[in-house]
């Protein structure tokens, strides 16, 4: 009975709208960190209250949406949020990729490529990617607006002397048009390539933070690195256990108490939709010589 | 000759109460200027004001910059201003925990500065940043250590290479000795002096210390509630001190 209390897809309309002013803004200024007023949503912070917000206000009744969480469209936070939106927005949800016209997405991009017609949404922690070199707020927007990043790369500095090599490995900081650093949130940086020219619409959503920004289709995306130590885009060395990929992100999975792991494609759709075109990956292999 | 820095009529004012009043001078390259005075005597106001972290209430600061000729720092446009903070000019803090990221290792706090000037090649920094840790006597083998682990000493030291790594030609040194025992001063001192005299460095020291403008400076003013009451060639106003107040100076200094 309270559903119908709700407007379309939960939020009121004068707050989509201020959500759309913010998108636009965003879209205007690729990796350019819009404020907005982040409303209270019925779920913790943290569990993607920007993202849902953002999602909220682009859904439309004939949308087809898709969540993901770290690759995976069946875990809690996938679940919950398909759910809100099932009963909130009434729309159609999908767990295949090419079928979605708007994905939800926490710390992945789907390993299939995404068209024109799709809007890909992040959910982001924490959007300053100068937050823990310098915490005054107002001291990184003057950095921001006055292009001062030598402090993003002094990050990058003290990976090599401490480790040999860049490692930070999720979360790592990009160069927007050769304007905005940005933080592309906790994506591993095995997608950050993908990021850059991409045909979908990208919008980034912090809620507890407050800020959206976005990368219009087709944006220059630069992975920030050192002239004698390059942006590298890193994985697991192996194969997916269960679909045999050899080019997707891959979770590591520990299977029994006795050390035995698996690794397997991050992203459930990929890896569902290649098993069934009948690919098959070592663990089936061994598990039948097993049996 | 252009003079490097000139200060005209430089004022400022906390409400009714005086920072300092009507400073002016002018340095040229290679000079160093001492300032003394008491405590509240308003050195660190106008060391402040010059440096751009204040903004006075009256007057200018004219300095030759190497693209322009002389130009109003006061004036020009704050991108400007912050890129002159991280190039030509150098600013000394006395406490070194003001002046470096503690969370960084000490490699990582010099480079820093090459870094937000645009190089983008790693051995090049770090080889610039063991090249000037030892330079001011910090072992090259330190490079990857925090500034935690370090004596008040070496992290004094370890913000002087911070600051002198992109070549300025003005630095702002506001007490740098101060809170350091007398060895670790005299250490600091000879090393400043032997940096100032072979990059033929400019700048201006704010001390209470008279040993130390005695040492560094060529030219001294003593300030007195904002005002300046004497200034001249270092020697002569601390030989034969003309001001009431420069002679009680000079007369305090504790003979050991």
């Amino acid at each position: 009975m309270t559903d119908q209390a709700y407007n379309f897809a939960y939020l009121d309309e004068q707050t989509k709208r201020m959500i759309r002013r913010a998108i636009l803004k965003g879209l205007a200024i690729p990796g350019y960190q819009v404020p907005f007023a982040s409303r209270e949503m019925p779920m913790p912070y943290g569990w993607g209250t920007g993202g849902v917000q953002v999602s909220a206000a682009i859904l439309t009744p004939d949308d087809t949406f898709k969540v993901i969480d770290q690759g995976a469209d069946d875990t809690t936070n996938a679940v919950s949020i398909r759910s809100f939106f099932e009963r909130t927005a009434g729309v159609a949800t999908t767990t295949a990729t090419s079928a979605a016209s708007v994905i939800q997405t926490r710390h992945r991009i789907p390993e299939e490529p995404l068209t024109e017609d799709q809007i890909l949404v992040y959910q982001v922690p924490i959007p300053e990617p100068l937050r823990f070199l310098e915490p005054r707020e107002s001291e990184t927007r003057k950095m921001h607006s006055l292009e001062e990043y030598g402090l993003m790369h002094v990050k990058l500095y003290e990976d090599i002397s401490r480790h040999g090599h860049i490692a930070t490995s999720y979360a790592y900081p990009v160069k927007v048009e050769e304007r905005y650093v940005m933080d592309p949130s906790p994506i591993p940086k095995f997608d950050n390539p993908k990021l850059g020219d991409m045909a979908a619409i990208q919008l980034f959503g912090a809620g507890r933070e407050q800020r959206i920004y976005a990368l219009p289709p087709y944006t220059q995306v630069v992975s920030l690195d050192f002239e004698d130590h390059p942006f590298e885009a890193t994985k697991a060395d192996q194969v997916c256990g269960l679909c045999g990929a050899t080019d997707s992100y891959l979770d590591e999975v520990i299977v029994d108490d006795a050390g035995g792991r698996l690794f397997c494609c991050s992203d459930t759709d990929y890896c569902t939709a290649r098993r069934a075109q009948g690919h098959q990956g070592p663990a089936f292999l061994d598990s039948e010589a097993v049996a | 000759m252009t003079p490097l820095l000139s200060v005209n009529g430089v004022t400022k004012r906390y409400g009714a109460h005086i920072g300092c009043a009507d400073v002016s001078f002018e340095l040229y390259p290679g000079e160093v200027m001492g300032v003394v005075g008491e405590s509240g005597s308003g050195k660190s106001t106008l060391l402040n004001c010059m440096a751009g972290h204040l903004t006075p209430d009256a007057g200018q600061v004219i300095f030759d910059t190497r693209t322009d000729g002389p130009r109003d720092t006061l004036t020009m446009s704050e991108p400007e201003r912050r890129m002159l903070g991280r190039t030509d000019w150098a600013f000394v803090h006395q406490h070194a925990r003001d002046g470096l990221r503690m969370g960084v290792s000490a490699g990582g706090n010099v480079g820093e500065r090459l870094m937000a000037v645009g190089e983008r090649h790693y051995g090049d920094i770090r080889g610039k940043a063991t090249d000037w840790l030892e330079r001011v006597e910090i072992a090259s083998n330190r490079v990857d250590d925090r500034p935690t682990t370090f004596s008040g000493g070496m992290q004094q030291r370890l913000q002087i290479a911070r600051n002198l790594v992109t070549g300025p030609r003005l630095v702002f040194m506001d007490e740098p000795t101060g809170g350091l025992d007398v060895s670790v001063q005299a250490r600091l001192l000879d090393l400043l002096r032997g940096l100032v005299r072979d990059m033929g460095l400019s700048a201006i020291i704010v001390t209470h210390d008279l040993a130390v403008v005695r040492l560094l400076a060529d030219r001294l003013m003593v300030m007195k509630n904002g005002h300046v009451v004497e200034a001249g060639l270092t020697d002569q106003v601390l030989d034969d001190p003309q001001h009431a107040y420069s002679q009680l100076l000079v007369s305090s200094v504790l003979q050991v």
